[in-house]
């Protein structure tokens, strides 16, 4: 009896999988990409997906690289439409796209999104400089005696980088290399601050790759403390631990500022309209990209695009902005609108 | 006679430590467990008094008038819904004329109020021409408020809500029109990026689906090859031994090597479709089958040959004496195996990410090749979200998982129990 009943169990799961291994045309959107576009691009497809007779898009948090390597795979019904990035696609993406017979690509910007240092509402607001972030957190800096000589980073707390800067013992939660805010901070915080010191600019104009390994690389004592890539995580430690500094994307500051501060970055605050106006130096602008050849064959593309386009999505006042996103220029927003609507492909490589 | 007494001497003397040593190890037994509990305690008051209060949600009454011409459309799902709850919220309020302070007081209630009347009205055509009092939920913020996680004694810029918020908040509170209720949407929705409208349902539902396949698959394959393995395979043969390592080496396997063995085989090679529990279940067999079929060999083995000799001996053939006979004994064991590697597969995420299961899924699956989300994948997709009002709900999901594993767990106790025969 027991062994009759499982035969039957076993017989019926098969039967359901012959059945539906034939697979049909999909019906919904497969969107993969970004985790910091995420948040945002989960908001359009759920008011997509309620306020229209189609499916809700599928959205996968892959990350930007992870997310152009899925998108790149080819055409057709199994690999994703669109993909979100927190970066601009690199040109080995592009060619490796072209070489799958992804040839038609639309790029849309849809906004920015600040990158904050933030610490415990307890303790005091701290006023950075690029300058100071990069001798902070960089492994290697120049020798105060002689700029022209590399040393490992000798400093211990903030004062010694910026003698207006408090006492209290350089800790800096961030994210680990897989994230594209550890990209973009190190390319806009780092970066930019290795360029403000005259030895370091000069080198930059000899050697560039060199410079870019020197203001790239984040030191590896302790000072700089990789705390993974869920940012909920960073805003509890900071709670705990006073005198740490954490990075994280800007929603996550705009969320929780009844427990922690952003610091000034070059006298600016990582405010709202601060980041907008692009008066706040550590920003960054979000992508996502779409196949073209896609967008009549997937029912409902075409309306997805209008949806993320719109004024009341990404405007001014729309709702990405309550979710924490920094919305672009009226000038630069009508560019994309358009070719969106027109559907310009980029130049391929 | 000397040397005897000398021995009972010596033993005696030895007692007394033999016995405090006895004493010691019980004691740190007994602490061993203490702290085991404590930990486990801990654990359960972090997640309980963090997500209990999930299972409430504040709505908001609104007095919505379906005046006939909103409806003048064809299609009702067509009307400006989300005007209707703007205009009734201006109603509420004739005071707030500026445009930031209109803004403000429309985010008092969740963007899923719209589609709620939506729902309503076409649902029921009727009600248009009528007044309706309709409870809707109110905004993660001011639910956050009402459970009492803003301070409202914060200065303006320091806090989610706005003194004018806080203020339509109170004069509703007096009105009798905000209250706190039980939150049918969490067990009843989707994912959802607003925290008042997102439920467990669909990533409950994706999990059904894939341990459904998994059981399906593994349970019939688990127990044949355990079968064969124990009853019919050449004792000390070099490959029943190769087999059996195999075996055993593929229960310590981490899941994440399942997940990508799972890509490159159905999706990339079989081309199954992404994200859907099919795959999922696919995966998850192959981690739970080294678990079923080490079970299975063990309650097989448990199974007194002198059965097996009396079956022989009364001309049973060997497949008879197995079906009939050692199988229907052993089978709770393998039942119970089966459970506990289920549970496992419950409780799964890693295999999940590389087969594009950890994704933002808003549709509750209708079968096992519609994309779909699993439970413990949307408790690590809420842990990462930055609205507040997630962190209960991350905690409440991590409820509902811990329920169903304990269930799991506690069928597989009872039917050992029940069906256990001690030769």
């Amino acid at each position: 009896m027991k062994v009759r009943s499982l035969v039957i169990a076993g017989a019926v799961s098969l039967s359901l999988l012959g059945a539906h291994s034939a697979m049909a045309a999909r019906d919904y959107i497969s969107i993969v990409g970004s985790s910091t576009v995420y948040p945002f691009a989960t908001v359009v497809a759920e008011q997509f997906g309620k306020s229209t007779e189609f499916k809700t898009p599928k959205i996968e948090s892959t990350g930007s690289g992870g997310g152009f390597k899925l998108f790149c795979a080819g055409i057709g019904v199994s690999h994703p439409d669109i993909t979100n990035a927190s970066r601009a696609v690199k040109s080995s993406e592009l060619k490796k796209c072209a070489e799958n017979g992804v040839g038609d690509i639309v790029e849309v910007k849809i906004g920015y999104d600040g990158i904050v240092l933030a610490n415990s509402k307890e303790t005091q607001q701290m006023e950075l400089s690029r300058k100071d972030i990069f001798l902070a957190l960089a492994k290697q800096v120049p020798d105060p005696q002689d700029p022209a000589k590399m040393i490992d980073n000798p400093y211990m707390t903030w004062k010694d980088v910026n003698t207006s800067l408090p006492a209290t013992k350089i800790e800096v939660l961030g994210p680990p290399p897989t994230s594209g805010t550890r990209d973009a901070f190190v390319e806009l915080a780092m970066e930019g601050g290795a360029k403000k010191i005259d030895s370091l600019a000069a080198l930059r104009k000899e050697d560039k790759k060199a410079f870019k390994n020197i203001a790239h690389t984040l030191r590896e004592d302790g000072a700089y403390i990789e705390a993974g890539e869920n940012d909920n995580l960073i805003v509890q430690k900071l709670q705990a631990n006073k005198d740490a500094l954490g990075i994280f994307g800007f929603s996550f500051l705009d969320q929780n500022t009844d427990v922690i501060q952003g610091s000034l970055v070059d006298g600016e605050a990582p405010t709202f309209d601060n980041i907008a106006e692009g008066n706040y130096p550590v920003s960054r602008p979000l992508f996502f990209y779409v196949k073209k050849a896609h967008v009549d064959v997937i029912p409902g593309m075409k309306n997805y695009l209008d949806e993320f386009t719109s004024e009341k999505a990404w405007g001014a006042e729309g709702y990405l902005t309550d979710k924490g996103m920094i919305p672009m220029p009226d000038k630069e927003r009508q560019q994309f609108a358009d070719s969106v609507a027109e559907l310009k492909t980029m130049d391929m490589p | 006679m000397q040397n005897q007494r000398h021995i009972s001497e010596a033993i005696n003397k030895g007692l007394k430590r033999r016995y405090r040593a006895e004493q010691r190890f019980r004691k740190l037994g007994i602490t061993a467990i203490a702290i085991a509990l404590l930990f486990l305690f801990s654990l359960f008051y972090a997640i309980i008094s963090k997500g209990y209060p999930a299972f409430q949600q504040t709505y908001v009454a609104l007095d919505i008038t379906f005046a006939e011409e909103i409806f003048q459309g064809e299609n009702l799902a067509d009307a400006n819904y989300l005007g209707l709850v703007k205009s009734t919220l201006r109603q509420m309020f004739p005071e707030v004329k500026e445009r930031r302070e209109k803004r403000k007081l429309y985010s008092m209630v969740s963007p899923g109020a719209a589609f709620i009347l939506q729902d309503m009205v076409v649902d029921n055509p009727g009600l248009i021409g009528s007044t309706q009092t309709v409870w809707v939920p109110a905004d993660d913020d001011i639910d956050m408020f009402m459970k009492g996680k803003i301070d409202p004694t914060l200065p303006q810029g320091s806090r989610r809500i706005s003194d004018s918020q806080l203020e339509w908040t109170r004069s509703l509170q007096d009105a009798g029109k905000i209250e706190k209720r039980f939150n049918t949407i969490f067990f009843t929705a989707g994912d959802s990026r607003e925290p008042e409208l997102a439920g467990i349902l669909g990533a409950a539902t994706g999990s059904f689906y894939t341990l459904l396949i998994t059981l399906g698959l593994s349970f019939p394959i688990g127990v044949a090859a355990a079968v064969y393995l124990e009853e019919f395979a050449p004792a000390n043969n070099r490959w029943t031994d190769l087999i059996e390592i195999n075996i055993n080496n593929l229960a310590a396997v981490p899941s994440i090597i399942f997940g990508l063995l799972g890509l490159a085989i159905f999706i990339n090679f079989f081309g199954l479709p992404r994200s859907t529990p099919l795959v999922g279940g696919l995966v998850l067999t192959l981690m739970t089958l080294p678990t079923i079929i080490i079970a299975g060999r063990a309650s097989l083995k448990s199974v007194p040959p002198s059965i097996r000799e009396a079956a022989l001996g009364v001309g049973a053939s060997k497949l008879q004496t197995i079906t009939h006979h050692v199988l229907p004994l052993a089978l709770p064991g393998m039942l119970t195996g089966t459970i506990i590697g289920m549970a496992q597969a419950l409780g799964e995420t890693a295999p999940l990410l590389m087969i594009g299961m950890v994704a933002f899924i808003v549709d509750i699956p209708a079968g096992v090749t519609d994309p779909a989300t699993a439970l413990p994948v949307q408790i690590f997709l809420w842990s990462d979200s930055p609205e507040r009002a997630f962190t209960e709900r991350t905690s409440a999901a991590i409820m509902v998982l811990l329920a169903f594993l304990i269930l799991m767990n506690a069928t597989a106790v009872i039917m050992r129990k029940k069906f256990e025969i001690k030769w």
